[in-house]
């Protein structure tokens, strides 16, 4: 009160500045779909914080780092080759067989361990979230990017390998992002589901490998997806792993089964997913800090 | 007249008891639903209860309010609707201005990072961009006084150290509104008054905040007005020399009849303070020290007690049980006693704790007292860095290693 009669320019000053200041309105949960995705974007600088905790943590954490990220893919290559190809002979549309199936196993294990780390992402940072505020959704979009540094290194590994095979990527290899960006968009429509499940029951956690297992079965990676018969496929399609993994392997050799009616069911199934998954994550939001 | 920077209308949480039961398996919640498919997606009948209920306020801009009241009684509960961390069942609040919480030391700490790293993570958690930390990041390092271990990762810090590298980042905030929960009572000592230095800066920059705490000292100190929370309702609110003296009088008043702390079962005697005797320090209700204590009760013994046993328990504030003895046989005239308890030390984790302190005749209670003011432990921590690694004992220890001979 004093201030104001001793120094009016320097309360207005003060009260100018108030009026720019953002303001915050906190009420209960209400039943409207506001999926607050300005808020995100206004937090764009802590998502960035998430995800090199993330990628700085995962490589110092494990002695052998990177070589471990090109391990992976590299060994359950050679065991498909060897198992699936040269035994059982399975059709791989006339590509080698090690490209043919490391072409596939490079978004798969984005896509299985990516989903893996958006499940557990909310209930490994209880911690942080019963003690500040920020947008919820931050973790799993986090999860979810940061997993792209292992893709990353293993595309890097697969275009060398592609090339030494003598296949030279066609003018499709520019729709490979395309391929890419629905990778990262079916990991965060079902993560979405699957990570508030996760806070709220404690058993999700238990379902995940099955559901990883049972995904890789229903996806196109040791089999080719013409092996289904054209009237299913898109049917096959609505597992959106399906249309991810014949355009990566499309768009790389230039080879296999070009984007049809399985790509048209993939997106909209993602479409569908990521929606419903913003959807059930900002309701559920409201009670995570209250359960984990 | 300053403007209103939080308003704040019938603030209301209600909480399910017991929510980690068997419902919180997503199998059974399956089960249910397949055998009563109609009530299973519906809300079961849980018990609840109100951790807080119809709590209004208006907070100006530039002051500092203090937050008072026993454990549970829904002080962090408020906190925490401040701060967005969980939403109100009903109710509303308007905030102008970025909101910064401190709720707990080291937010966001990994300890596989090293000390510049987790600078800047813990200070982007807490709400601070990157630009901003980059320009404060020599003040942090330096009134933390880790400059020669910046980077090193966390884990090979000592709980001295990583406590001062916490506290550093978060006295560096300066959103518009902070909210401060109890974090101050850890830590040492010195370091403890060097923060609130800090805090106190903050405050005149004209800065809004708000501070829950047990050491009624800090709240005389720092803050201009006080709400006392009690059972979930605000019981009181004003300067803050008349809330905190009302607050201690209901809390050591013979009338407090309804106050849950005080069970008077006959006017033969009852307690009526305690303190700490030595080491004497600035409040002889926090203890600051690993040395040997003297904690002294007082007892106004009004009939003649005989073969009486008397009873002494402490806890912590989530009411477990960290100590207790009794001794046989002792009698007392009426008059003014001290009960006087030494130590060789209270190897407890810094934190709040309450004493609880009885007389018996012949099986018959003749006196019950939940002891207030909360014995404080600030004494500096000798435990995990980790949270999840902190026990209650809070013990001193050294470690060598050497290779057997031959």
């Amino acid at each position: 009160m004093s201030s104001m009669t001793s120094h009016p320019a320097v309360a207005a000053g003060v009260n100018k500045q108030a009026s720019a200041l953002p303001t915050i309105r906190i009420e209960p949960m209400r039943g409207g779909i506001d999926l607050r995705l300005g808020e995100l974007w206004r937090y764009r600088e802590l998502l960035y914080f998430f995800v090199w905790r993330d990628v700085k943590v995962r490589y110092k954490q494990t002695a052998i780092g990177v070589l471990w990220v090109i391990l992976q893919p590299l060994l359950s290559m050679l065991v498909f080759t060897l198992f699936f190809g040269r035994l059982a002979k399975l059709p791989s549309q006339g590509l080698p067989y090690p490209v043919f199936y490391f072409a596939a196993l490079v978004p798969w294990l984005y896509f299985s361990m990516a989903l893996v780390s958006v499940t557990n992402i909310v209930v490994d940072n209880q911690r942080v979230i019963t003690k500040v505020y920020f947008p919820r959704l931050i973790l799993p979009v986090s999860a979810a990017l940061s997993g792209l540094v292992d893709f990353a290194i293993g595309f890097v590994v697969l275009v060398i390998f592609t090339v030494s095979y003598g296949i030279r990527p066609g003018p499709y290899v520019l729709l490979l992002p395309l391929f890419l960006v629905l990778a990262f968009l079916t990991v965060l429509g079902i993560g979405l589901w699957l990570s508030a499940l996760n806070a709220l029951y404690r058993d999700v956690r238990y379902l995940i490998p099955f559901i990883v297992q049972f995904w890789m079965l229903a996806s196109p990676v040791a089999y080719p997806s013409s092996i289904v018969p054209e009237r299913y496929r898109w049917l096959y399609g609505l597992n959106p792993m399906a249309g991810v993994i014949d355009g990566f392997r499309w768009a790389l050799t230039g080879r296999g089964q070009a984007p049809s009616t399985v790509l048209i069911a993939s997106t909209a199934m993602v479409v569908v997913a990521v929606f419903g998954g913003l959807i059930f994550f900002n309701r559920m939001e409201g009670s995570i800090a209250d359960r984990v | 007249m300053s403007a209103t920077v939080i308003q704040a209308s019938g603030l209301s949480k209600r909480y399910e008891r017991g929510a980690t039961d068997s419902s919180s398996l997503l199998r059974d919640k399956l089960a249910r639903a397949v055998r009563t498919p109609w009530k299973a997606w519906s809300g079961n009948k849980k018990e609840t209860f109100w951790a807080l209920k119809d709590v209004s306020m208006d907070v100006r801009e530039g002051e500092v309010l203090g937050l008072i009241g026993r454990n549970g009684s829904g002080k962090t509960t408020l906190l925490k609707i401040l701060s967005r961390i969980t939403r109100p069942t009903a109710g509303w609040a308007t905030l102008h201005g970025r909101v910064g919480s401190l709720l707990e030391v080291g937010t966001g700490f990994h300890p596989e990072l090293t000390g510049r790293e987790n600078t800047y993570l813990s200070g982007a958690i807490l709400g601070m961009s990157k630009q901003e930390i980059t320009r404060k990041f020599d003040e942090i390092v330096a009134f933390a006084e880790l400059e020669d271990f910046i980077d090193t990762a966390v884990k090979h810090y000592s709980s001295g150290m990583y406590v001062r590298l916490a506290f550093a980042v978060a006295a560096h905030l300066e959103p518009e509104i902070l909210l401060v929960d109890e974090v101050l009572a850890v830590g040492d000592i010195k370091f403890q008054k060097k923060c609130l230095g800090k805090l106190g800066d903050v405050a005149r920059a004209g800065r809004t905040i708000i501070l829950v705490s047990h050491q009624l000292n800090q709240i005389r100190r720092l803050c201009h007005r006080t709400m006392w929370v009690d059972a979930g309702t605000l019981r009181q609110a004003g300067p803050t020399p008349e809330v905190v003296s009302a607050y201690e009088s209901a809390m050591s008043s013979t009338d407090g009849a309804d106050l849950p702390g005080r069970n008077s079962f006959s006017l033969k005697a009852r307690f009526t303070h305690w303190e700490i005797l030595e080491p004497s320090g600035d409040s002889p209700h926090t203890l600051a020290s690993h040395s040997p204590v003297k904690i002294r009760f007082h007892l106004e013994v009004r009939q003649p007690i005989r073969n009486s046993q008397q009873g002494i328990a402490l806890y912590n504030v989530d009411r477990q049980l960290m100590w207790a003895t009794a001794a046989q046989d002792i009698s007392f005239e009426p008059g003014f006693h001290y009960l006087d308890y030494d130590f060789p030390s209270l190897p407890l984790r810094p934190g709040a704790y309450s004493w609880q302190v009885s007389i018996w005749e012949h099986e018959v209670q003749v006196e019950l007292w939940d002891a207030v003011p909360d014995l404080i432990i600030a004494a500096q921590n000798h435990q995990h860095w980790r949270d999840e690694w902190n026990g209650v004992l809070n013990i001193p220890s050294s470690f060598s290693t050497s290779l057997r001979k031959g």
